[in-house]
C-alpha cells in the first residue's frame, strides 16, 4: 500500500481504472446503462475534487453544488443566449467560479474552525436563489435547455462518444489527483489536515494552501457542471441546490475520505442508488441521510480505506515499553 | 544568534512570561527549565511565532522576528517539536518527515498535478534524505510504516526527524523525553548531542534534570514567568534561589 505512491511507475489503481473504463462499454447492454455510467463519471470528477478539499485537507464544503451549478448555467446562458462556443463558455464559467471561490475563501480560511462549511453553505444557497430568481437568463425554477457539446467544431453525439469523453476526463482527473497527492503540495495539504500547527512550523502557509485547494475543487466542479449541462441538455436550479451539495459530501464520505478511488466508488454507488430506490420516491433524501449515518458508525473511514486496511494484514502494535530497541 | 529582549506575554490578566531576556549562542545546547506553569512552553510558542509577544523583542541573526508567523520563521531557519505530539496521523511516517522539507521543494500546483520530471526527481531525493534522517534519529525500521502504527517513543523521534528535514539553524525541542523510560531518555540524550554536533543550535525545554544537566551548555531557569537564574549547569545547580524554587522541591 505505502510504496505504491513512491515509485516512478504509473499508479496500479490508475491502470485498473483505465482497464475498467475500456472494458465497460463492451458489457453495457443498452443506452440506459451508458447514461448511468456517464453520469457516474461526471459525479466522480466533482467528488474527486471535493475529496482533495475534504478528505485530504480536512476542510468541509457544503456548497459545492453551487459551483457545479455556476458552471452549468454559465455554459447554458453563454451558449444559448449569447452564442458563445461551448469551450469558451466553459472556460468563462470556470474562471468566474474560481474567482468567486477565491473571494470567499481568502477571508474565511484565515479563521479557524468550521467557518468554511458555514460560508459555503451560505454561498450555495445564494447561488441557487439567484438562479431561481433571475428568470430572464436562467428560466427560473422551470430550468432551461442547453445545446449539445461541440469541441472545436466536432459535435459530441450518441452515448458512445459521450462515454468516451466522460471516461477520458475521469481518467485525466484521477491522474491529476493522484499526482497532486504524491507531491510536495499534496503532502502539505495532508499535513494541514493532520496538524495545522505542525504544518505552520515547518513553513507551510496554511491559509494559502487551503485557498488553493478550495479554488481548485470549485473549478473542477464548475467544469464538470458545464459538461454535464451539455450532456443532459436541460438544467434546473436543483443542480445547484443544497440537496445536491449533500449528495456530493455523502459520496466523499461513503467512498472514503482521502481516497481518490473511494471518490469514484462513492460516486458510482450513490448515482446508482436513486435508480434502485425509485420505489421510495420522495424519500431519497432520508435514505441518503441513513446511509451517511450508517457509514459514519460502521465504516468511519469510508469504503475504500476500510477495505484497504482490512486486506492489508496488520500485526498488532507492540506494547510501548517493548518497542524501543532501536539503537542510535 | 538568537536574542530575547524583555519578552512578555499576557493572556488577559495572566502574565505567562514577564520581562525575560537571554541570548543563545550559535552551536550551543541551551535549556529552559522551571516548575510546571513557569511559562516554558509559552516562551517556545513566542519564539516560534505560534503566539505574538505582548511586549519585547526576539532577534534572530540581526532581525527582530517577534510576531512573525511560524511559516515566516521557518523560512529563517527555526524549527521545533511539540510537547504534545504533533505528528500527522493521517500520513505515513516518511511522508511526515518529507513535510519537514516543504520549503525546499516546488510548491506549484500545476507542476504537481502533471508530476513533471523535476518534481519526481526532487521528491525521490527528498524521500532518500527523509529515510536517512529516520535512520539518524533511530526509527529507520519504521521507514515503511504509517504514523498511526508507531509507538509513542518512535513518534517523538519522528518529530525530530521532521524538524531536521527543514535543515534548521535553531531547533527547539519541547520536552523530548516526556513519557519516555530511562533507556529511551538515554537514547534521546545521545540523539540531541548528535544533532548539536551536526551544527544545529538546540534549545531544550525539559523536566528530566539529569538530561538537562548532562546536555546543556547554558541553562535558563523560569519561575512564574520570570527569569530566576541563568548560567552553566554547575552555576544553576549551586544557585540557592533555584534550589529553593525548583530542584529542592523536586528532590
Amino acid at each position: 500500500m505505502k510504496n505504491l505512491f513512491s515509485g516512478r511507475s504509473v499508479h496500479p489503481g490508475l491502470l485498473i481504472l483505465a482497464l475498467v473504463l475500456a472494458v465497460l462499454p463492451l458489457l453495457l447492454p443498452n443506452a440506459y446503462y451508458f447514461d448511468v455510467a456517464i453520469r457516474i463519471a461526471f459525479n466522480a470528477i466533482v467528488v474527486i475534487g471535493l475529496n482533495l478539499l475534504m478528505g485530504y485537507t480536512g476542510q468541509i464544503s457544503l456548497g459545492h453544488a453551487g459551483f457545479f451549478g455556476l458552471g452549468a448555467y454559465a455554459s447554458a446562458v453563454l451558449t444559448s443566449l449569447y452564442g458563445w462556443p461551448p469551450v469558451a463558455a466553459m472556460a468563462a464559467g470556470a474562471v468566474a467560479t474560481g474567482l468567486l471561490a477565491l473571494l470567499l475563501a481568502r477571508p474565511v480560511l484565515k479563521l479557524k474552525g468550521h467557518t468554511l462549511a458555514m460560508a459555503t453553505l451560505g454561498l450555495g444557497i445564494i447561488i441557487s436563489i439567484v438562479i431561481n430568481n433571475e428568470t430572464q437568463w436562467t428560466g427560473g425554477p422551470d430550468g432551461m435547455a442547453v445545446s449539445g457539446l461541440s469541441l472545436f467544431g466536432v459535435e459530441v453525439t450518441g452515448e458512445k462518444q459521450w462515454y468516451a469523453l466522460a471516461a477520458a476526463l475521469l481518467l485525466l482527473v484521477t491522474w491529476f489527483a493522484l499526482n497532486l497527492i504524491n507531491s510536495p503540495v499534496g503532502r502539505a495539504l495532508q499535513a494541514i489536515h493532520g496538524s495545522e500547527v505542525a504544518s505552520r512550523v515547518v513553513g507551510i502557509d496554511t491559509t494559502r494552501f487551503k485557498v488553493r485547494v478550495f479554488v481548485l475543487s470549485a473549478v473542477v466542479a464548475s467544469v464538470a457542471g458545464s459538461i454535464s449541462a451539455h450532456y443532459i441538455g436541460f438544467i434546473t436550479p436543483n443542480m445547484a441546490g443544497f440537496f445536491h451539495s449533500i449528495e456530493l459530501v455523502t459520496m466523499v464520505v461513503v467512498g472514503g475520505m482521502a481516497s481518490v478511488f473511494g471518490s469514484i466508488l462513492g460516486a458510482a454507488l450513490l448515482t446508482l442508488l436513486p435508480q434502485m430506490l425509485s420505489a421510495f420516491e420522495g424519500w431519497e433524501i432520508v435514505v441518503f441521510g441513513a446511509i451517511l449515518m450508517a457509514t459514519m458508525i460502521f465504516l468511519p473511514k469510508g469504503l475504500v480505506p476500510s477495505l484497504a486496511r482490512r486486506s492489508r494484514k496488520q500485526p498488532p502494535a507492540p506494547p510501548l515499553a517493548l518497542v524501543k530497541k532501536t539503537g542510535s | 544568534m538568537l536574542r530575547i529582549e524583555n519578552l512578555s506575554k499576557h493572556f488577559g490578566g495572566v502574565k505567562a512570561v514577564q520581562d525575560v531576556s537571554f541570548t543563545i549562542r550559535e552551536g550551543s545546547i541551551h535549556s529552559v527549565i522551571g516548575p510546571n506553569g513557569a511559562g516554558k512552553t509559552t516562551l517556545f510558542n513566542l519564539i516560534t511565532g505560534v503566539y505574538a509577544p505582548t511586549t519585547g523583542r526576539i532577534v534572530l541573526g540581526n532581525d527582530d522576528v517577534g510576531g512573525l508567523s511560524p511559516d515566516a520563521l521557518a523560512r529563517r531557519g527555526m524549527s521545533r517539536t511539540f510537547q504534545n505530539l504533533q505528528v500527522c496521523m493521517n500520513m505515513t511516517a516518511i511522508d511526515n518527515v518529507m513535510v519537514g522539507a516543504h520549503l525546499s521543494l516546488n510548491q506549484s500546483l500545476f507542476a504537481a498535478m502533471l508530476r513533471l520530471p523535476s518534481i519526481r526527481r526532487a521528491d525521490a531525493a527528498c524521500r532518500d534524505e527523509a529515510a536517512r534522517l529516520m535512520e539518524f534519529v533511530g526509527v529507520g525500521q519504521h521507514v515503511d510504516a504509517h504514523a498511526s502504527e508507531m509507538s509513542y517513543g518512535a513518534l517523538k523521534r519522528l518529530e525530530i526527524a521532521r524538524a531536521l528535514a527543514a535543515r534548521p539553524r535553531v531547533l527547539l525541542l519541547d520536552e523530548p523525553a516526556a513519557g519516555l523510560n530511562h533507556t529511551e531518555t538515554g537514547e534521546i540524550e545521545t540523539l540531541i548531542r548528535k544533532v548539536a554536533q551536526s551544527g544545529v543550535t538546540v534549545v531544550l525545554v525539559e523536566h528530566d534534570m539529569k538530561l538537562v544537566m548532562n546536555l546543556s551548555d547554558h541553562i535558563l531557569v523560569l519561575d512564574y514567568g520570570k527569569k530566576l537564574a541563568e548560567g552553566t549547569a554547575a552555576e544553576v545547580r549551586a544557585n540557592p534561589d533555584v534550589v529553593a524554587a525548583y530542584l529542592g522541591a523536586a528532590a
